[in-house]
């Protein structure tokens, strides 16, 4: 579980977080939404342990982050998985070496042992023919799953994902939110999804948080989501027709 | 101010080079890989631009010799001096700060941009020293490539001098001969190890800390070249003096 409590975060004069506190739960998938420069990116980095908030606390199953030490915090890290909106695999190694290389940092695993790991976090996101190619030579769905596949290689604690879907047509998009969805039941993980997708909210939100201009505007279920009056979140997810026609039918049929 | 802030970010980032070390296994193979990028693929052109200029040394030395007073065999000591001492790890160290200097200014660059920077960070991996470390201890082999920049060059002007008709074998090798000290050689490492410090962290400096995209990336690139041939060609004055003088 992660606890924030009211942190604030500035870069030069631009107060970007203005104390946000929340919980993910675990075992949840967590997703945090907003328009863009709401302050998504920054929390997300802030839980992330890349950027430090000037204030407040963000506490991981009972550690507050601020007063570990150096050796504590690289521990904590390692018990985090990132998705980035970009995969950010890296360039130069293949498939299986960009997930290996978390095994390779961190344990002293033998050679047979992190071949193993990788082959089995690689059939969980149904790629068993991609060992060894590079990023560049696979489609933009393989690069996320090859993503989530490193980011879960380690059995970690904590998974965030900075918009999984952007760049996806709407087929794979759906793949890669079940497939999250499914590893975090499975693994038991606290998972923070930050998405602009509408689509994701409606699929694997268990807990949303929508944020306007650096501040915790609503929170709660998919569910909930249908039936707030906040104008800010309204505006927001049916900014779309797709989802004001569903909110319509939502309401004739409650009537 | 920001010529100051930038000195001390650079101070900052060689302290975090060398702290929390990544595992041996792992460097040990970063280490090879970055000799054989940055020093061994840069063999070629090394090798050819020295071939070159040693031959243009020592065709202008011949063509200004116009004194008969003067012994031929001069052609031998000046290209000797002109390439020990300034041509191979000076002028040699500006075509690497170009060559090698924005080949790691792209590679770092284009890591931060697509966010692999930031995924070693979240693992909890010092990617300063993952990055930069190696590229410092490959560059301390780039002296190896200078001592052959060095006897290319003479070579290229042996073969231009005497093939040229300027002068004979005997004369440029009793050139090459005259006055000799030593030093001078301790010197050209000297200087080439410091240049080859310059060469691996300025660069890596300009890479690691830009911001953007692609477009910031050919820029940096730009910069760091810059930056990393003003750096050279004034520590070469201050060394020079310094040992020299």
């Amino acid at each position: 579980m992660i606890e924030v409590n009211d942190i604030h975060k500035s870069f030069g004069d631009a107060h970007i977080l203005k104390g946000i506190s929340t919980t993910f739960e675990n075992g949840k998938t967590n997703l945090i939404i907003g328009q863009s420069g709401s302050g998504k990116t920054v929390f997300l980095k802030c839980l992330l342990g890349l950027f430090s908030p000037e204030k407040g606390s963000i506490v991981y199953d009972g550690k507050t982050y601020s007063s570990l030490t150096e050796k504590e915090k690289r521990a904590l890290r390692q018990e985090m998985g990132m998705v980035f909106q970009g995969s950010a695999l890296f360039d130069s190694m293949t498939v299986e070496g960009n997930v290996k290389f978390p095994l390779e940092m961190f344990t002293n695993q033998s050679k047979s042992e992190m071949e193993d790991r990788v082959n089995t976090v690689l059939k969980r996101v149904n790629l068993v023919d991609a060992h060894h190619k590079y990023p560049a030579e696979i489609s933009g769905g393989m690069q996320k799953r090859v993503a989530i596949a490193r980011a879960i290689v380690m059995n970690p604690k904590y998974l965030f994902c900075d918009e999984p879907n952007s760049g996806l047509d709407p087929k794979t998009a759906i793949l890669i939110d079940n497939l999250i969805k499914e590893i975090t039941e499975e693994f038991d993980i606290t998972t923070i999804i930050n998405t602009h997708d509408m689509n994701s909210v409606m699929q694997i939100g268990e807990k949303i948080l929508f944020l306007k201009d650096g501040l915790k505007e609503w929170e709660g279920t998919k569910n909930e989501i249908f039936k707030t009056d906040n104008e800010a979140v309204t505006n927001f997810v049916y900014s779309s027709d797709l989802f004001k026609k569903v909110r319509q039918m939502y309401i004739e049929e409650r009537n | 101010m920001n010529y100051l802030a930038s000195i001390g970010s650079y101070a900052i980032m060689i302290r975090e080079v060398f702290k929390k070390p990544t595992k041996w296994r792992i460097m040990k193979s970063l280490i090879l890989k970055e000799i054989d990028e940055l020093v061994y693929g840069s063999l070629g052109i090394i090798i050819f631009i020295s071939f070159f200029i040693g031959a243009v040394v020592a065709i202008q030395t011949a063509l200004n010799l116009t004194n008969p007073i003067i012994p031929r065999s001069l052609i031998g000591f000046a290209t000797r001096q002109s390439v020990i001492l300034e041509f191979a790890p000076t002028f040699v160290s500006i075509i690497m700060a170009g060559k090698v200097g924005s080949y790691i200014t792209s590679s770092i660059g284009t890591m931060r941009v697509t966010e692999q920077i930031d995924a070693l960070e979240v693992m909890g991996v010092n990617s300063l020293n993952y990055l930069v470390f190696p590229k410092i201890i490959a560059m301390l082999f780039y002296p190896f490539a200078i001592a052959i920049s060095m006897y290319v060059g003479v070579f290229g002007g042996w073969i231009a001098g005497v093939f040229g008709g300027f002068l004979t074998s005997a004369d440029f090798v009793s050139g090459l001969q005259t006055d000799f000290v030593p030093f001078h050689i301790a010197y050209a490492f000297i200087k080439t190890l410091i240049f080859a410090f310059i060469i691996a962290t300025i660069p890596s400096f300009h890479g690691y800390y830009m911001k953007g995209g692609a477009l910031e990336v050919g820029k940096a690139s730009t910069t760091s070249f810059v930056w990393t041939s003003v750096v050279i060609i004034i520590l070469n004055y201050l060394l020079t003096q310094l040992l020299l003088g």
